[in-house]
């Protein structure tokens, strides 16, 4: 579905992607880790668009997505910070959207039911707390039954109830066969949710892999412990991530 | 005063053999003309309602030419109308309308020449080239009338009331507009402008040249194209005239050129593009004239020297003086500026640390007129406060080591 | 791209610093027109708040407004509208909303006071400065990297128009005291939309005398239909050439 081509993004002097290849499929649940700066929002964004890679492509069903903006309609993003303006009612941020993307009519209010954001649409969202701002950008992302979900750190500020809502809500998508990226710190919220895990360090694929095949290679049974295991052997970066070498 | 006095003393002792001779249309004169063949001195000629259409009437006998209300005298844009010469002669209660014009010689609605104890008064000149044209003529006065040009261009109108060599006159409580300069004295000496109101005309509210010991007071000069212009003479007396709104890119309140000895106080300067323009004039004394949002109060050219400009109230002006020298020799005392920022710990009303009247901008203009470009810009505000702080660039003895703290009320 | 336009709108005019930017100038405004009697030199008054504070609180206010809806404009652009026409909608928004506090702080009072000719040049030229220092604020925004770099850029070219390029015109003044400049300095002037509002809206009211024969010369421009054109073209020069520049950058840009 997401084809990504021999992306390359310098930064000044920092290289933050190193010919990055892989294919992303739907169905797939894809965990994307790695440590602080590894390159993993970058990657991100150059699939949103917002980052224009060096050199490369990335092929959106078999569109190259700098060709036209209207991929986007298949995507639903939601951001690590989310920041709306300062006097723009919850009511009316919903609606702007709604309005912006007039053509999608099939619409997904399910997380803005159950967070309960239908409960405060004039409220001003200069005066919302940082988790309800995160149920904002959370209900936004699956308002337009997109089929692919792309979530920056999705359960970082939300109490456990919404933490909770919002990951019934991603396997629910999963069963519908959506492409669901996600990257997230916090290991353990992932495990259940995962099909794939993709590593990225220093801007380079470690390794990306179903979980299970990670499972198995390791030893371990548990995604944080396999990911510790990594880390602590450490790793070669292959030129072809399909393959995995481990230097025990 | 003492003109009109000799006059009507003179008028008294000829109307002992008077008779009346009346003219109009259903009367036994039909024409002006022929009354004034037929009167004799200290006659009076009474002209009743009517449009007199008779070329120019040459007037020499003593005697009172009156009209009634509605007697108009009408020049049909080809004649003069009336030239009076000789003495103790009434003009009165007449209009004077369409006088000719010529590029040679100065058609007059009413030309006075070689004449004394002349009295010119209550009359109307409407669309005239010129309306009063007074040439040599000696203690006479005019008064009371309301004159009305044409308002064409400078060089096709004439002037309002013009005196050329004549001594001992009164011009007084005139109105006059629409001519190229509403009074104009050239060689005019020991004579008062009084109480006239000049306004809208081409050029100047008053035209003053080669005229010396005489005074011009009460007068208003008003939208006039240049304002006043008060040249080449001495020992001129001007106070409580009314200068306002002589306002265009060369205009002026007055300008004073080659005036030596002059005394001007009391007047007000309202509006105008530069309230004084002083250029080579010497020892004349500015006192308590008020100035009021002109764009220049005064402008003293470098070429000034020995001048008083004490007791004046300045304010609200764009600029307060200007100069286009460094060295100024005129003595500035005692003047109420609005834009003075300093203090009196004194409280004696005189400010302790003295006054620039010069602003650093209108230095910057007067070396480099296409400055003016920059004119209320934010920098030029920055360069006057600096150079208040300062003073460097602008003329160090044009001070006023004594400002007041309060506006000089008269 | 009116749709987004509408909301940022319906944001801006509920914000603090907007609000006290059109209770700033309605208060000056009503208070110079009570304080003169002759309503036209209140109009020479507000003449220097138009050209001094309309510009610095355009910029200022639109940059720091630009940095702080960031991540809303990312989220923007991850939706199917293209950066052209999200960057304008942003820029129509903020730009008519400071318009509008314009309007109301500045133009209401006028209208009211001074309703002529001279007060509707005033309106205009206000109107064309807060369009115009916002268009520059975009492009400096999104030419520096971050908030602090991008205020201060803000700052330095408000400081350049409203001060250091009349010092360097003055310079050249004098430096070629000797030529005929009126036609060159006429050229100069279109290099600072400040300068060109200042000096048509001073050839509309009459001190216009002051100028002498350099004024005579700018007002047979300034006061011809040709003179107008000319003012509102550079205007809208000023206006549409940093845009299109914000444009062609912010198209490259990685957020």
């Amino acid at each position: 579905m997401i084809k990504v081509e021999n992306i390359q993004k310098t930064f000044k002097k920092l290289q933050a992607l190193k010919d990055i290849n892989v294919v992303f499929e739907k169905g797939q649940v894809v965990s994307l880790i790695g440590p602080n700066g590894s390159g993993k929002t970058t990657l991100i964004k150059s699939i949103l668009g917002l980052v224009k890679p060096d050199s490369g492509k990335i092929i959106f069903n078999g569109v190259s997505i700098d060709k036209n903006i209207e991929y986007r309609r298949q995507i639903g993003y939601m951001p690590q910070i989310g920041r709306y303006p300062d006097n723009m009612t919850i009511g009316q941020l919903f609606d702007m959207m709604k309005n912006m993307r007039s053509a999608d009519t099939k619409l997904d209010e399910e997380l803005y039911r159950s967070f309960k954001l239908d409960t405060m649409i004039d409220k001003p969202m200069k005066g919302l707390s940082g988790g309800t701002r995160q149920k904002v950008s959370a209900a936004l992302a699956f308002l337009f039954d997109a089929d692919v979900l792309i979530l920056d750190e999705p359960t970082a500020g939300l109490d456990p109830l919404a933490s909770e809502i919002l990951k019934e809500k991603i396997i629910g998508e999963k069963g519908k066969g959506k492409l669901i990226l996600i990257t997230s710190h916090i290991l353990t919220d992932l495990e259940e949710l995962t099909t794939d895990v993709m590593y990225l360090q220093d801007g380079a694929v470690v390794f990306y892999k179903p979980i299970a095949a990670l499972y198995k290679l390791t030893g371990e049974e548990k995604l944080s412990k396999a990911i510790a295991y990594f880390m602590r052997y450490g790793i070669k970066p292959m030129e072809n991530s399909n393959q995995l070498k481990i230097a025990k | 005063m003492k003109q009109l006095l000799t006059i009507v003393f003179l008028f008294g002792f000829q109307a002992l053999f008077a008779r009346t001779i009346t003219v109009g249309p259903k009367e036994t004169f039909t024409t002006v003309r022929s009354a004034i063949e037929a009167a004799a001195t200290g006659d009076t000629v009474l002209v009743k309602r009517g449009i007199y259409k008779e070329s120019n009437i040459i007037l020499t006998k003593s005697i009172f030419l009156i009209g009634e209300e509605g007697a108009v005298l009408d020049g049909e844009d080809k004649h003069e109308i009336l030239t009076v010469s000789g003495e103790a002669i009434l003009i009165k209660g007449l209009t004077f309308q369409n006088s000719g014009y010529s590029s040679m010689n100065d058609y007059a609605s009413l030309k006075l020449i070689d004449a004394r104890y002349i009295l010119v008064e209550n009359n109307i000149f409407k669309h005239a080239y010129f309306s009063i044209h007074v040439a040599n003529v000696t203690s006479s006065v005019i008064q009371n009338n309301s004159i009305a040009g044409y308002t064409k261009t400078e060089q096709t109108s004439g002037n309002g009331i013009h005196l050329w060599k004549c001594d001992d006159m009164l011009v007084k409580n005139n109105d006059i507009q629409g001519h190229r300069d509403g009074i104009y004295f050239e060689f005019v000496t020991n004579s008062v402008i009084e109480k006239n109101n000049s306004h809208n005309n081409i050029r100047y509210g008053l035209h003053f040249m080669f005229s010396n010991n005489d005074g011009y007071i009460e007068n208003t000069f008003k939208d006039n194209g240049a304002g006043v212009a008060v040249m080449y003479s001495h020992h001129v007396l001007m106070h409580s005239n009314h200068f306002e709104h002589n306002w265009g890119s060369s205009a002026y309140g007055i300008l004073l050129k080659e005036i030596n000895d002059a005394q001007i106080y009391n007047n007000t300067f309202d509006e105008n593009t530069i309230g004084i323009l002083m250029e080579s004039t010497n020892r004349i004394n500015l006192v308590s004239n008020t100035f009021q949002s002109n764009g220049w109060a005064l402008r003293i050219q470098a070429s000034c020297s020995d001048n008083t400009v004490v007791s004046n109230s300045f304010f609200a002006n764009t600029f307060d003086v200007a100069t286009n020298g460094s060295l100024s020799l005129n003595l500035f005392a005692k003047n109420y500026w609005d834009k003075y920022e300093g203090y009196d710990l004194n409280r004696d009303g005189v400010g302790d640390i003295a006054y620039h009247p010069v602003s650093m901008y209108s230095m910057v203009i007067e070396q480099n007129p296409n400055a003016v470009i920059l004119m209320r810009s934010f920098m030029v505000t920055l360069l006057d406060k600096a150079e208040k702080a300062i003073p460097s660039l602008t003329p160090e003895n044009m001070v006023d080591e004594s400002p007041v703290m309060k506006m000089i009320k008269r | 791209m009116l749709k987004l336009s509408k909301y940022v709108l319906y944001d801006i005019l509920r914000n603090k610093v907007v609000l006290a930017y059109t209770a700033f100038l309605l208060v000056v405004s009503m208070s110079l027109f009570q304080m003169e009697e002759n309503s036209s030199k209140a109009v020479l008054s507000l003449l220097n708040i138009v050209l001094i504070v309309v510009p610095l609180v355009s910029m200022v206010f639109s940059t720091i407004h630009w940095y702080n809806s960031y991540e809303f404009i990312e989220l923007m652009l991850t939706q199917p509208v293209s950066r052209k026409k999200v960057l304008l909608s942003e820029f129509a928004g903020i730009g008519s909303s400071l318009m509008t506090a314009f309007l109301i702080g500045v133009g209401l009072p006028v209208v009211v006071y001074n309703f002529n000719a001279t007060g509707i040049a005033l309106i205009v030229v206000g109107c064309l400065l807060t369009l115009v220092f916002t268009a520059i604020a975009f492009l400096a925004s999104i030419k520096s990297k971050d908030k602090a770099r991008g205020i201060g850029a803000a700052l330095l070219l408000w400081f350049y128009f409203a001060l250091i390029f009349d010092g360097l015109l003055l310079l050249v003044l004098f430096s070629f005291s000797d030529y005929p400049l009126e036609k060159i300095i006429l050229a100069l002037s279109s290099f600072n939309p400040i300068d060109l509002g200042r000096i048509y809206l001073m050839l509309q009211m009459d001190v216009s005398a002051l100028m002498g024969y350099t004024g005579a010369v700018y007002k047979d421009f300034f006061g011809s239909s040709a003179g107008l054109l000319y003012t509102l073209g550079i205007m809208l020069a000023w206006i549409i050439v940093p845009l299109l520049f914000a444009v062609r950058s912010f198209n490259k840009k990685d957020l």
